[in-house]
């Protein structure tokens, strides 16, 4: 508590053991409220299992998970391939207010704004599932918006989208980051993470290689794992 | 071959002038298969579900037993409900032997492995693809279990019509536990068996081109399902 009191999410050192090999080794993080968090790595560095051990999906072998206050915050995830349930859309939006105990007429308002506010009124009422996959995955991210989560992990969403979808997808993520949803996200696309990142994460062989504002990492990444990830990487899109 | 021929003749004639003794064997068979379909899928359907995704004591033997039925020559089924529902046997003041109740009885111990089976691998796959977003969500095992069985309902109509299937195609149980009698027990299959070693091959004819219009209806309905909600729900 006396160090950094503010931090909304505080990991300290996590370790994720999963089929005999260890693929986070003593990770330590810390999330401040307010800010766009990008995790950014290799593949395999272990983004997507930070991100699920965070979400409390992956029960780490040690380590602690600390959320800030006395109440778990809401959180929600959106994953890379979208899982719809075979309902409407507007129905998938319903269950999980469902599922968080809202019922009756604000499930049904919430659901509605959610919708509306990722751009899908007009096909509010299709079977989710015959849905593109760019707006299953901003019917995921509707899903998510109408839980009103103090934190939103987000693990590549725009990875299997067209240019055109992933851009409005990072234009919703904008949104409701705006609203004051805490944002953590992998991505693939640098292009991206400079769009939407005040903070990089940067996770090396199971571990953050460096936590750092944006800008920064950006000019002159803090680590050497980083440096070469950026030239590797080169050219942005 | 001209035998067979004029079987055939005499067997459409049947069918076309809808005659007393065929259609009372196709309507027990039909109406008897069905209620040992329904009440095998509504055991074996929530039985296949709860060892797709339950972690209970007792699941694997749950599984071996479910397994082992599955496997099990039917006239044994047959025998083993005998042995229950006979006078003598623990369920014999039932009195159901020789009933039509005998046969579903037995019908519905052979569709029960069978939809068991099918349904725990069309939840269980589900299950792989829902499992972390159900969890994310925070839905409990409760409502997991039946956000599966609703999300997975045309798979597992799907399922069911097998479970009528296999109990319409049923011989040497039924045989056993109903006794063949005339108007009262005897179906397709085993009106089938008798009239074919009686010589009567007419009728048995047939009865065989009903049996396998109902398989093939049986299939083309669960195609017609699978390919209508594949275009309609995803
Ligand atoms: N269920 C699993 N069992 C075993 N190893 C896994 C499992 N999930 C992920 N891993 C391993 O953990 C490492 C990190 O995975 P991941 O977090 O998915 O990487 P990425 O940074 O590309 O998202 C990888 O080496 C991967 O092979
Ligand atoms: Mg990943």
């Amino acid at each position: 508590m006396a160090e950094r009191p503010s931090a909304l999410l505080r990991a300290r050192d996590l370790t994720v053991v999963l089929g005999g090999v260890t693929v986070l080794d003593r990770l330590s993080l810390e999330i401040l409220p307010g800010l766009r968090t990008i995790v950014l790595g290799a593949n395999g560095a272990g983004k997507s299992v930070t991100l699920r051990a965070l979400h409390g999906l992956i029960p780490p072998a040690s380590g602690t998970i600390d959320w800030q206050g006395d109440r778990t915050p809401r959180q929600a995830m959106v994953f890379q391939r979208p899982v719809m349930l075979r309902r409407s859309a507007l129905a998938n939006v319903e269950y999980g207010l469902a599922v968080n105990g809202i019922d009756g007429d604000p499930r049904r308002r919430r659901a509605r704004e959610a919708i509306a506010k990722v751009g899908l009124e007009a096909i509010a009422h299709r079977p989710a599932r015959v849905l593109s996959g760019g707006e299953q995955q901003r019917l995921a991210l509707a899903r998510a918006w109408a839980l009103e989560p103090d934190i939103l992990f987000l693990d590549e969403p725009t990875a299997s989208l067209d240019p055109g979808a992933a851009g409005e997808v990072e234009r919703i993520v904008a949104a409701i980051a705006a609203e004051g949803t805490r944002i953590v996200m992998t991505t693939h696309n640098l292009g991206q993470a400079r769009r939407l990142a005040d903070e990089i994460v940067f996770i090396h062989q199971g571990r953050v290689a460096e936590q750092t504002p944006a800008d920064r990492f950006f000019a002159e990444p803090q680590s050497q794992h980083a440096r070469h990830f950026l030239k590797g990487e080169l050219p942005w899109n | 071959m001209f035998e067979i021929f004029a079987s055939l003749g005499l067997a459409l004639d049947l069918m076309a002038n809808g005659d007393s003794a065929f259609v009372r064997v196709v309507a027990i068979s039909l109406e008897l298969s069905l209620a040992a379909a329904v009440l095998g899928s509504a055991i074996g359907l929530p039985l296949g579900a709860l060892v797709a995704i339950g972690r209970f004591p007792g699941r694997r033997s749950l599984i071996v037993s479910l397994n082992a039925l599955l496997g099990l020559p039917s006239v044994v089924v047959g025998l083993v409900v005998y042995l229950m529902l006979s006078r003598a046997g623990p369920l014999g003041t039932w009195g159901l032997l020789f009933t039509p109740g005998a046969i579903v009885i037995a019908q519905t111990v052979l569709v029960i492995p069978i939809v068991a089976a099918l349904a725990r691998q069309v939840v269980e796959d589900s299950w792989n693809e829902y499992a972390e977003q159900l969890r994310s969500l925070g839905v409990g095992t409760g409502r997991a279990v039946r956000t599966l069985l609703w999300d997975t309902r045309f798979s597992l109509l799907t399922v069911a019509l097998a479970g009528f299937g296999r109990a319409a195609s049923e011989v040497g149980a039924v045989m056993i536990v109903g006794g063949n009698i005339d108007g009262v027990t005897r179906v397709m299959t085993t009106a089938i068996a008798l009239e074919t070693s009686k010589g009567d091959l007419p009728l048995a004819l047939a009865l065989g081109i009903v049996l396998i219009l109902v398989v093939l209806a049986v299939n083309a309905g669960a195609y017609a399902i699978r390919e209508w909600s594949a275009k309609h729900h995803g």
